[in-house]
């Protein structure tokens, strides 16, 4: 008889790396998403209960079975179960148990561009992840209520809305791979913002590389996911740089390199140089280039000493791929910071960006043009940038850092 | 197969300037859509085009109170609603590949409520 605790912590560990393949296979059974959720849930119970007896070899296999017993057995019984109307799955296949594509499909349908984004996150967490409705509302600082609200609104639309329980054809994949990966993008950044303050927070960020790695491995001839997981390892790198012995938040530029953690960064760069290797004909993706980005940071020595100039290409490369304001604006950011850049020219890009409604209450445009201006030795107008930057801030950190840098100034 | 309600919304500038040739070529890009719909093994089961929104009276049933009658539509919007279709598909990523085709600047998909012999209240 194995011991309680370590039963719970086997059950556990079982619960982070197979919860979605359980559940996705079970939901292939089921055709309900509650009722597959319920009887996953009661299989993890019964490995509490059984496993001290001994653990089975194959964990996922086992609670896949024992999910699917519950529900065939609660099909038979509850005819009211039948009644409802069944979602839609393609090719069911229901002889195989457990197909490795099953939790592709299970993702696949969380984040469907039918749902808006906010829920497909939420549903993301609770189906993929297995997070209680409490743990959703914790991780994305949203009420309990708000949380219920969004999964069950979202799950009953993928039924009466029909969407397919499927893998998106090749035609589809590359818009629909993007949503996949930028909704793991969103629960990594929940989790990181919140860093050093939450630690239930924090969580999250350990649960987006999870998902990250599940996507790797479910589609690994896919450059983006691969991708995706090196800008988060490049990132969760500088995690305990970010953050000083005081707990506030420490910028890129200021931060201890030595302090990084160099085993996430060699998984990271190894990521996104494979990444940068695979793509295809159309060039780069969206996350590749990020990652090329963060690559570009880690690797170098110091904050001046980073390659501005390839900085600058590779968000070149990103505007194309993804014309956003914020690109342009850090591409500007990066920009200036090229050794003998036409600092007039960078401005002139930043006033440019000036009209954008979605810069419009974002701090580091006119931080940015502060920082240019004074440069330029133009001190009253960088003084002024300055305050417009300090009157948007929210971030007591930045605030402080911002005020540093205006009392600096010779005017 | 599921039935979705695809309402079409525009700018109602077309009805401005509308000639034989204007009409004939919006004539035709719906028998197009239509066609494109067959191609993908879909079927139309019902449709109509609708006069311009300034045409349209609401009657307003209040409770307990005499029912309203205004001029004009219940919702004024730049872009009103002109028209629909009841497509038949085969789920919504068949449906929103659809509505992608159809000539109109907005379309909703809605899923239609099954209420024929043995239908119950949806879930």
């Amino acid at each position: 008889m194995a011991d309680a605790r370590e039963v719970a912590r086997l059950v556990d560990e079982a619960h982070r790396e197979h919860w979605a393949r359980v559940l996705a296979a079970t939901v292939r059974l089921t055709r309900d998403l509650d009722l597959a959720e319920d009887c996953t849930q009661d299989a993890f119970v019964q490995a509490l209960r059984t496993w001290p007896d001994g653990a089975p070899e194959k964990p996922a296999a086992w609670l896949t079975t024992v999910a699917r017993r519950f529900a065939l057995d609660r099909l038979r019984r509850e005819t009211n179960l039948r009644r409802k109307l069944p979602m839609l799955i393609e090719e069911p296949g229901d002889d195989d148990e457990d197909q490795p594509a099953d939790p592709l499909r299970l993702v696949f349908t969380c984040c469907h561009p039918a749902l808006a984004r906010e829920s497909q996150v939420a549903l993301t967490l609770r189906l993929m992840c297995g997070l209680t409705t409490r743990e959703v509302a914790g991780g994305l600082l949203i009420s309990e209520s708000t949380a219920a609200a969004r999964i069950t609104r979202a799950k009953k639309k993928i039924t009466a809305a029909r969407i397919p329980y499927r893998i998106p054809s090749d035609a589809e994949l590359p818009d629909r791979l993007d949503a996949v990966l930028t909704v793991v993008h969103l629960v990594y950044t929940a989790g990181h913002v919140a860093a050093g303050k939450d630690l239930t927070r924090a969580d999250l960020t350990g649960r987006a590389l999870e998902l990250a790695r599940t996507l790797v491995r479910l589609m690994p001839r896919e450059p983006e996911p691969q991708a995706l997981l090196g800008l988060l390892l490049l990132t969760q790198a500088r995690r305990d740089a970010r953050v000083s012995d005081d707990g506030e938040l420490v910028l890129l530029a200021d931060q201890n390199r030595a302090r990084w953690d160099l085993r996430l960064v060699h998984e990271g760069l190894a990521r996104a140089t494979q990444a940068l290797q695979a793509a295809g004909p159309d060039g780069p993706g969206r996350f590749t280039l990020q990652a090329a980005i963060a690559g570009l940071h880690v690797t170098a020595p110091t904050w001046e000493a980073t390659d501005w100039a390839k900085v600058v290409t590779m968000y070149d490369a990103l505007l194309v791929r993804w014309p956003t304001p914020i690109v342009a604006l850090n591409r500007a950011a990066a920009h200036s910071l090229v050794p003998g850049a036409d600092l007039n020219r960078v401005l002139s890009e930043l006033d440019e960006l000036g009209g954008e409604p979605a810069l419009a209450s974002y701090s580091y445009l006119p931080a940015t043009r502060a920082d240019v201006l004074s440069r330029l030795g133009r001190a009253a107008e960088a003084t002024a940038a300055y305050d417009e930057a300090i009157a948007l801030t929210s971030n007591e950190t930045e605030r402080r850092f911002l005020n540093r840098r205006r009392a600096s100034l010779q005017v | 197969m599921t039935q979705y309600m695809f309402m079409l919304f525009d700018d109602e500038k077309w009805f401005d300037d509308l000639d034989e040739q204007s009409w004939i070529e919006g004539m035709k890009l719906h028998a197009d859509f239509t066609a494109a719909v067959e191609a993908a093994g879909a079927k139309i089961t019902g449709g109509e085009a609708l006069l311009r929104s300034s045409t349209a009276t609401t009657v307003r049933n209040l409770q307990g109170a005499e029912p309203l009658v205004t001029d004009g539509p219940f919702i004024e919007t730049k872009e009103a609603l002109g028209g629909f279709y009841v497509v038949d598909c085969k789920d919504l990523d068949q449906a929103l590949e659809l509505a992608k085709k159809c000539p109109s600047t907005v379309i909703e998909v809605r899923p239609v409520m099954e209420t024929g012999e043995g239908a119950g209240p949806p879930a």
